[in-house]
């Protein structure tokens, strides 16, 4: 029980501390803000800060969506033709070492649209882990089973469904849950260099405002949402494994021994 | 005697490194007979029975199985070494693949899948997961996969081999009574003496690097046998002259 609690209480107990350092060392505000005037700030300012959160989101899912579709897709094709894979592995490492901080004023260049422009952005950070573990996940099908299947002459699509799939799901789990971190990652990095004002703009675009006004709280409050989301999207893909894998799967599993 | 379901035909198998892993292998299996193949590990047993299943082509030599290529539904039945289950899947939907591939929905086949299933006594563990399972369920499994699919000729790959003793002896006594209950072919793998005499009705003796068929022993002992064959005069004289044979076949052989 205690064993369960252990991670709210170290959290409780933080906050707690931060409070009181900052009360009693009277810290001033535009330096660093107490939790309780964090939260109130945020809901006083939840209003045109949700606008952005949504604006957050929308590139963070979007791109993973897409990351998901593009890292699966490469990943079959690599799968099938070695020789795909040895041509154009290369240009997939190339786009993943290449800091995304360092690309995206190009790609905010060449693409007319912010919103797409972002979207490349996150989508080029968050595509490589799925790619690549999908990549050895659709190779790790045990050989006895393939050669059952090829024994029961099984069609290339039943192979596909009955064994590679389920052979490469737990990879392409543990590439999601990277991707994941990672998009949300990506989708503020971009924006931060993106750098744009005005409607359409996300919550990074709300921490550069706020960092300007110097107003320390409201950056916090922003800062805040992003935490939720990265922990929410941790959480979510966790459990998804659990569902997924919960049964069979060793990393799954919780044995006493 | 009846025309064989298995044929070997002065058979080779070269493999790409250039090793010749089987010289001239002839042997012959008929329909319902129990047949041992024993020989220590590297011998190439595994690729005489890899060859029978058309996993890989012979270098030479000519192979006949007609019963493999005669019907789609019961195409070679082969046990693994290893269980070779799916991880992800339930034993019952393990033991359903071989009809699922061959197009046989759930209805169509949970007749087949719950008798087979029953049949090595696993009846309670159809929604178990492998890995919740037992080194020897998981090998009963196995089998009863292969012999959902009513084949005529069951080849098996020292499917006993990690196995304990006593799992393995209930095992090899399941399989008999499997055996007997279908009209079925076995060409069984294995390295221990002990095995093929309490097993098969003829043991081949194969030696190694190349592999060849060195002797033959007839075991015309009548089924079922119970455990108390094991302690008999006949299985005692048959484990003494496979192993003069094995001794003789490997005397010149680096171990």
């Amino acid at each position: 029980m205690i064993q369960r609690c252990l991670p709210a209480l170290t959290l409780i107990g933080l906050l707690l501390a931060w409070e009181l350092l900052v009360r009693l060392g009277r810290i001033p505000h535009y330096t660093l803000p107490a939790p309780s005037l964090v939260l109130a700030t945020l809901w006083q300012n939840f209003g045109s800060l949700a606008g952005s959160w949504w604006f957050t989101l929308k590139i963070t899912f979007g791109a993973l969506l897409l990351a998901c579709a593009g890292g699966v897709l490469i990943a079959a094709v690599f799968a099938l033709s070695r020789r795909i894979e040895t041509a154009l592995f290369p240009v997939a490492v190339v786009l993943q070492v290449t800091p995304i901080v360092a690309i995206a004023p190009l790609i905010l260049i060449y693409v007319p649209s912010t919103t797409a422009a972002l979207l490349l952005c996150t989508w080029i950070v968050a595509f490589f882990p799925i790619l690549s573990n999908t990549v050895i996940g659709l190779r790790a099908a045990e050989p006895n089973l393939r050669e059952l299947f090829r024994l029961y002459r099984a069609t290339p699509w039943q192979r596909l469904r009955f064994l590679l799939v389920p052979s490469a799901l737990p990879y392409f789990i543990a590439g999601l849950k990277i991707s994941g971190g990672l998009s949300l990652i990506g989708a503020v990095t971009a924006e931060m260099v993106a750098g744009a004002a005005g409607r359409e703009t996300g919550l990074a675009s709300r921490i550069l405002e706020a960092s300007f006004r110097t107003e320390t709280p409201k950056m916090f409050a922003a800062l805040l949402l992003l935490v939720m989301t990265g922990v929410l999207i941790f959480w979510s893909f966790n459990a998804l494994s659990r569902v997924l894998l919960g049964r069979w799967h060793a990393t799954e599993q919780q044995r006493a021994d | 005697m009846p025309a064989p379901i298995i044929t070997l035909d002065r058979v080779d198998k070269r493999f790409p490194n250039g090793l010749l892993a089987l010289q001239a292998v002839s042997l012959g299996v008929a329909p319902g007979e129990f047949v041992a193949l024993l020989g220590p590990s590297g011998c190439g047993k595994s690729t005489v029975l890899r060859l029978v299943a058309g996993l890989e082509p012979p270098s030479a030599g000519h192979i006949a199985a007609p019963a493999l290529q005669a019907r789609a539904d019961a195409p070679t039945a082969f046990v693994f070494q290893e269980p070779t289950l799916m991880p992800w899947a339930s034993v019952y939907d393990n033991v359903w693949l071989p009809l699922r591939l061959a197009g046989m929905s759930s209805a169509e086949a949970d007749d087949r899948v719950t008798r087979a299933l029953a049949g090595v006594g696993l009846a309670d563990f159809q929604q178990a997961y492998p890995g919740e399972l037992s080194g020897g369920m998981k090998m009963r499994v196995s089998i009863a996969r292969a012999l959902v699919t009513r084949p005529q000729v069951l080849l098996m790959d020292e499917p006993f081999a990690a196995l304990d003793e006593i799992t393995r002896q209930r095992l090899n006594a399941d399989l008999l009574a499997s055996w007997q209950a279908a009209e079925l072919a076995v060409l069984f793998v294995t390295h221990s003496v002990f095995e093929s005499v309490f097993l098969s009705q003829r043991v081949l003796v194969m030696s190694a690097r190349p592999g060849r068929i060195v002797a033959e022993v007839a075991i015309p002992e009548p089924y079922p046998r119970s455990a108390a064959f094991r302690t008999s005069r006949p299985y005692l004289d048959a484990c003494n002259e496979l192993s003069r044979a094995l001794e003789a076949a490997h005397a010149d052989v680096p171990t």
